[in-house]
């Protein structure tokens, strides 16, 4: 069973096309920034099965055309990896892209399974500098970069993604060494730059827990752009979400 | 007979028969003898058949919109001008100006120019821009009532003239009406009825005139005239006198059209005639009718005929095929009808519903967009967004990817246009060749017609099921022998068994009052011009309409699956509900309530079909609200829902505000469900959605909103709304309605001024859901 925390019927922003977006309940990372906070805990959410989320798919079949379909977010999917096993190999079989938006923090027999029957990956990666990685996340990016020189490996493709934070994030010398570390991947379809934002921020008080960026701005066009000419210096294409 | 051999043995889609052999070497000559170049022949020059000449003659264009050009500088200088005029009126309060004195009629009013060296297309309903005429036709007090809301007073000779010798529409109806209808149509069960308005809805086939000229359609009519004989019963004497009214229009439009400098007794010879033409004619039966609605039709691939024939001649270039359609449009959105303020509650924002419906397929699977659907759509670009006139894409999976795109980069940069399905209605209707009535309705051009019958409300028949019959807020029983519902909490079973009761009476009762109202129409107000323009021998439908769908199948749901105990008065009626436990709401793609909603549907429409109808026309069913929900939710209490005495309900086939919870895509299905068969009028649904939400890039968005009309509309579903807006954009509009004048928004079927509508109109529009990102 999967546990669930909420499900978007047209996502558009995770993945190609017309998307259905499965919230996973659990993360084992501690975003400064995160904009899910309520995904954290791994108890709670809603148990489903993997029929439950096909039969979901089924209906928004004509929607997805030849672009959209399923993406697996979070909270952290791989968390639930054994279980999304199931569903991945199950809605491939019955047609539906599949993609994973991960943090790419587990590489394990199983996650590489789940790999076998993914079509695309969102990876985040945070950020290149270990040190400032952890201050960001509270968890090591190691894991991570072995993930994507995985899936280089094995030739699946993957969208590179960023967050944008003002002080944390935006350092240009650790920009540079983001690009340059990727430059030469084969499978990365493109990179995408999510400016940190503060659509979350109402979470923070609903849960009743501190939020650490509260009064961090958000980055300003020209803090955006500079991030994207740097990019562009590595990859062909550069998006901003 | 399967579809294509249908096709292969004939090109027409509606099978006519030739009158006569002569006739047809007769028209060929009469034809080539008017025209210049002749277009290829067909069936249309026999017979008048404007399908069948489209079908000859349409050049459908694959292209993308990379040879649209921007506004000419005559257009640019004349929509100036029109745009101080718009804005002196509404600084007037919404009416710029009022002839109090003529009765409107075809001919009634002298030449009427906006700033005539500008124009390149003519004609005004009145001698000035923006004038509103007074049409008595359909009701003294309504039209005197109207005058004195903006201040005006009507002339004591028309009002003597209405009073003492000439009987009104409005006047007919109330002689006839029973008790009971009184008591429905007081009480709102049944409301917005054109009794005390004329109907409208019924769309002229204007492009007649430009083909065939007035000469040959008067001819037509004689001969029709002539077949009308035999036992003289009341039929036939009707007819008899409708055809000779039908005559005297043509004969009149052709007076008017002398008296703006055109003759246009013989068929247009180019582009801008035919546009001229077409117009002239539109214009006469907006002069003599002030419908709720009268579309237009389906005008531009019609008009590209001939604007291809004269950019292939040298006669035209782009710059100036697109002057033409600009020119013409700004007419268009120069139309006012007189209302009174009372009427805004249920149509809101002063619209006047011309319709037109773009695109679409051919039976025969050739796509019918060409190089003046995008041109039609570019005005949005030239001229700004607008509500009128009311841009209606046929869609259909098959259309060109190019012009899908653009559709949908039309939608996301202006909320200006609806859609509807083609590959729903096109197969079920038999018919390529139709346009859409006021909102959502089809109606094949030419020979169909519809009577407009407003709607029933839904959520307030639930509520006399539960009294015993009587209303909720008066009291008054209008139901008789339904059953006392003491159990507690309500009994799903016996609520439906009685709420099916109710429904029988209250059909029964509407569809009395429709056959009322409609009589008298065609006795006091009958739309001569637009039925000069259509076929003699007409398929009529008679078009019903439910309000309050959403807000019922929730209540039944709740009432299923949740614990509904009503909370009654001292009298017994309900005022209030206590709901226990959750329950499946519209909108989130649960079959459990869906399947009510549905249900619901069916069972009206099954309910319709047992009565008697005038002149046996089609009972039709929309599911469609205009932006009277607002209105209805007032009048009606509370529901077991949890909806609260008096607050609005969703429009038209919408799930209720804020309810649908999973995402546009599920609320969007939950639509999808109900079936089109048993709503065949229409089945409206506004989506509002933030451009973000669309996608992260614009292109993004364009490609997801074309995916999403492909896939909405592949699941079966009627029409769509389209709104991509932040809602900051609206409330910035509220405080500074000055800095908006052209903000543009879909209600239900139709688009406004935003900043045109009531606050309360403008606050509800505000609560629909308007889907976001979770993430």
């Amino acid at each position: 069973m999967l546990q669930v925390h909420s499900i978007e019927t047209l996502g558009t922003n995770d993945g190609p096309g017309i998307r259905m977006v499965v919230f996973m309940q659990g993360c084992n990372f501690r975003c400064l920034y995160c904009h899910n906070p309520d995904t954290r805990p791994t108890k709670g959410g809603k148990e489903m099965s993997s029929e439950d989320i096909l039969e979901l798919l089924e209906k928004q079949r004509p929607y997805f055309k030849n672009t959209g379909g399923l993406t697996i977010s979070g909270g952290e999917a791989l968390l639930q990896r054994k279980a999304l096993i199931d569903l991945f190999t199950k809605a491939k079989k019955a047609g539906f892209n599949t993609t994973l938006d991960s943090n790419g923090s587990i590489l394990d027999e199983d996650a590489k399974k789940l790999l076998e029957v993914t079509d695309l990956v969102l990876l985040d990666v945070k950020h290149i500098d270990p040190v400032w990685h952890m201050t960001v996340t509270k968890a090591s990016n190691e894991t991570t970069l072995q993930f994507a020189k995985y899936l280089e490996e094995k030739g699946i493709p993957m969208w590179l993604r960023y967050v944008l934070v003002p002080g944390y994030t935006n350092q240009k010398e650790f920009l540079e060494k983001w690009g340059a570390h990727f430059q030469n991947y084969k499978n990365i379809k493109r990179v995408e730059i999510l400016p940190f934002h503060t659509f979350g921020f109402y979470k923070y008080k609903e849960l009743g827990i501190e939020n650490p960026l509260e009064d961090c701005p958000v980055p300003t066009k020209e803090e955006v752009q500079e991030a994207v000419d740097i990019f562009k210096k590595y990859f062909k294409s550069v998006y901003v979400r | 007979m399967t579809l294509g051999k249908h096709i292969a043995s004939s090109p027409s889609a509606t099978l006519r028969t030739p009158r006569n052999d002569n006739l047809i070497n007769q028209t060929n000559e009469w034809y080539n003898s008017y025209m210049g170049k002749a277009f290829k022949t067909g069936e249309w020059e026999k017979v008048v058949d404007i399908r069948d000449f489209l079908y000859h003659n349409l050049s459908p264009f694959d292209k993308g919109p990379g040879f649209l050009t921007g506004p000419s500088e005559k257009t640019q200088k004349l929509w100036d001008h029109c745009k101080t005029l718009l804005k002196k009126e509404a600084e007037k309060g919404g009416v710029l100006d009022i002839d109090t004195k003529t009765i409107s009629t075809v001919i009634s009013h002298k030449p009427g120019y906006i700033k005539k060296d500008l124009e390149i297309i003519v004609g005004l309903q009145t001698d000035e821009p923006l004038k509103r005429a007074i049409k008595p036709f359909g009701g003294i007090r309504v039209v005197e009532q109207a005058c004195q809301d903006y201040g005006y007073t009507l002339s004591p000779e028309v009002k003597e003239i209405f009073i003492k010798y000439r009987k009104s529409h409005n006047d007919g109806i109330f002689d006839a009406y029973t008790n009971e209808m009184r008591a429905y149509r007081s009480s709102g069960v049944i409301t917005g009825l054109p009794d005390n308005y004329a109907r409208g809805r019924i769309i002229g086939d204007y492009r007649r005139v430009a083909l065939y000229g007035i000469d040959r359609l008067v001819e037509e009519k004689q001969k029709d005239f002539d077949q009308k004989l035999g036992a003289m019963t009341d039929e036939t004497i009707r007819e008899r006198e409708e055809i000779s009214d039908q005559i005297e229009a043509l004969h009149l439009i052709k007076e008017m059209a002398a008296s703006y400098g055109f003759d246009i007794s013989k068929p247009a010879q180019d582009a801008k005639e035919a546009i001229q033409w077409t117009y002239f004619a539109y214009l006469a039966a907006l002069k003599e009718q002030d419908g709720a609605a009268i579309s237009l039709g389906n005008v531009s691939g019609f008009f590209d005929v001939y604007i291809e024939r004269d950019l292939a001649e040298g006669k035209l270039t782009e710059e100036k095929a697109q002057e033409l359609v600009d020119q013409f449009i700004i007419k268009l959105r120069m139309t006012r009808q007189l209302r009174m303020k009372e009427y805004d509650q249920i149509y809101a924002g002063d619209p006047t519903w011309l319709t037109e419906a773009l695109g679409g397929m051919f039976l025969d699977g050739r796509h019918k967009v060409t190089k003046t659907t995008y041109r039609f759509l570019q005005s949005l670009y030239n001229l700004g967004p607008a509500p009128e006139p009311n841009l209606t894409v046929l869609w259909s999976e098959s259309l060109p990817e190019h012009f899908k795109k653009f559709c949908a980069q039309v939608s996301i940069d202006t909320s200006s246009i609806q859609y509807e399905n083609d590959d729903l209605m096109r197969p079920i209707s038999d018919c390529d060749d139709y346009g859409i009535a006021c909102c959502v309705s089809q109606q094949k051009s030419g020979s169909q017609m519809q009577f407009f019958g407003a709607r029933c409300n839904l959520a307030k028949a639930l509520l006399l099921a539960l009294n015993e019959g009587k209303d909720e807020k008066s009291g008054i029983q209008l139901v008789e022998g339904i059953k006392r519902l003491d159990k507690e909490p309500l009994d799903f079973n016996q609520v439906m068994a009685e709420f099916k009761k109710t429904l029988a009476q209250v059909v029964k009762t509407y569809v009395n009052s429709m056959n009322v109202i409609h009589y008298m129409h065609d006795k006091y107000y009958y739309e001569r011009v637009q039925m000069a323009l259509l076929d003699t021998d007409l398929d009529r439908l008679m078009a019903f309409g439910i309000a309050g769908l959403s807000v019922v199948a929730d209540s039944s749901s709740a009432i299923k699956y949740a614990k509904v105990t009503p909370l009654r008065d001292q009298n017994g009626i309900t005022e209030d509900f206590k709901i226990e436990g959750d329950f499946p709401k519209f909108g989130n793609d649960d079959d459990q309530v869906d399947s009510i909603a549905k249900e619901l549907v069916d069972a009206f429409n099954a309910e319709l079909r047992k009565h008697h109808i005038y002149r046996n026309a089609t009972p039709t069913l929309s599911i469609l609200t205009i932006t009277s929900n607002v209105m209805y939710g007032k009048k009606t209490g509370a529901t077991p829902d949890g909806r609260k005495a008096g607050e609005p309900f969703a429009p038209g086939a919408n799930p209720m505000h804020g309810r649908d919870t999973r995402g546009a895509i599920a609320s969007l299905n939950s639509v999808t469900k109900l079936d089109y068969k048993n709503a065949r009028d229409g089945i409206s649904n506004t989506f509002s959605i933030v451009p973000r939400a669309l996608g992260g890039t614009k292109e993004e968005q364009v490609e997801n909103l074309v995916n999403l009309l492909d896939g909405y509309f592949a699941k079966k579903a009627h029409h769509l709304n389209v709104n991509v807006l932040n809602k900051d954009t609206l409330l910035r509009a509220m405080a500074h309605p000055e800095e908006y004048p052209q903000l543009t928004i879909r209600v239900s079927g139709y688009a406004v001024n935003f900043v045109k509508l009531s606050r309360e109109h403008q606050q509800e529009v505000l609560a629909r859901t308007f889907f976001e990102s979770i993430k």
